[in-house]
């Protein structure tokens, strides 16, 4: 029953979510609204962390499953790949990689204050 | 055979949750702990369907009770960003700064990407928003009226190679410090890459967890503005 409160509470913040990302004209998804709101909730202490906390954990253990229905999609999608397969390779790999070293070293830099190479 | 899959309700989420854990025993046979359970399980579905000649859609309707988690675990984030929100609060600036550096240069490759390469729009949409998570990045591409299919599949690639190249990432670019390393995974690699980011470390996890957010807000305002010269 616990768990199932706990879930109810999680659809709680998904549904304000869902009706700010109806109310507000701005290109933001419900999940990102839901995730704040959340975020903001247990911030300000008027939601306890062990009301949403073992449900939360289950959620984002079983996250990769969830991605398999539409990484299958790639079956539908063979001759648009086939076309593209020179720009995917890049923004997959390449782009993927320069993501990872700006925002790593930003982040490392603006942190030490200073160069780490 | 068509007609009985048409009836089931549970076939999708079974054949998912059985090629899942297949996936973890293949993981641990191979011993390589980087091979996400996540490709050969839709690697095995593919097959399946294919051979018995079952319409992706199909699949696709009867595995939604899995993907409808997708927003309620994408908002169940927030409990590890509240976890360590505490730790990282003098350290805010520096990580939403660099996540911030990290989607600006990620959505800006991408379009010049497909401008190197004349990519259609409807196609080139899906580029931008490759590296935040699924759930924006399909928000995105359709406000955008881009291929929502290709996105989802550059999306869970990208995924999939920050997720499997974290650690070598880390190595090669010298990414030593536990919040950059948070916070250039999930940049770069949104919710599949924080899976590998919360097996690092609690710091990892949270910074990943808050990156998923931070760099898809940004992406999310970036994308039109950058769709409009495709």
């Amino acid at each position: 029953m616990e768990y199932i409160l706990q879930f109810a509470r999680i659809l709680g913040f998904c549904l304000a979510g869902e009706a700010l990302h109806f109310l507000l004209p701005l290109p933001v998804p419900a999940s990102i609204y839901g995730l704040l709101l959340m975020f903001i909730a247990l911030q300000t202490g008027w939601l306890k962390p062990e009301r949403v906390k073992a449900a939360s954990a289950f959620l984002i253990a079983v996250f990769p499953i969830m991605f398999v229905p539409g990484t299958v999609g790639v079956m539908e999608l063979w001759d648009v790949l086939a076309g593209l397969w020179a720009p995917i390779l890049l923004a997959v790999f390449p782009v993927t990689a320069l993501v990872f070293a700006v925002a790593g070293h930003v982040t490392q830099f603006l942190l030490r204050g200073r160069k780490d190479d | 055979m068509i007609d009985f899959l048409s009836s089931s309700a549970v076939w999708g989420v079974a054949l998912t949750l059985g090629t899942f854990a297949l996936g973890r025993v293949v993981q641990r046979a191979a011993r390589l702990p980087w091979l996400n359970p996540l490709i050969p399980a839709s690697a095995i579905i593919i097959v399946l369907l294919t051979v018995l000649n079952i319409p992706y859609a199909d699949y696709k309707a009867s595995s939604t009770p899995l993907t409808y988690l997708l927003l309620p675990a994408t908002v169940a984030l927030a409990v590890p960003l509240y976890e360590a929100w505490g730790k990282l609060q003098s350290k805010l600036p520096a990580i939403i700064i660099g996540i911030g550096a990290g989607a600006i240069s990620g959505v800006a490759a991408s379009f010049l990407l497909a401008k190197l390469f004349a990519i259609p729009k409807e196609h080139a949409v899906g580029f931008l928003p490759k590296s935040v998570t699924t759930a924006i990045g399909i928000d995105v591409t359709a406000e955008l009226g881009g291929h929502v299919s290709l996105a989802i599949v550059l999306i869970v690639l990208t995924g999939i190679a920050g997720n499997v190249l974290a650690v070598l990432f880390c190595r090669m670019f010298r990414v030593t410090d536990s919040v950059a390393r948070g916070a250039a995974i999930g940049a770069c690699s949104h919710a599949i890459g924080t899976t590998k980011a919360l097996e690092l470390g609690e710091t990892e996890g949270a910074v990943s967890s808050l990156a998923i957010a931070v760099a898809g807000v940004i992406t999310a305002v970036l994308c039109p503005l950058f769709a409009s010269g495709l």
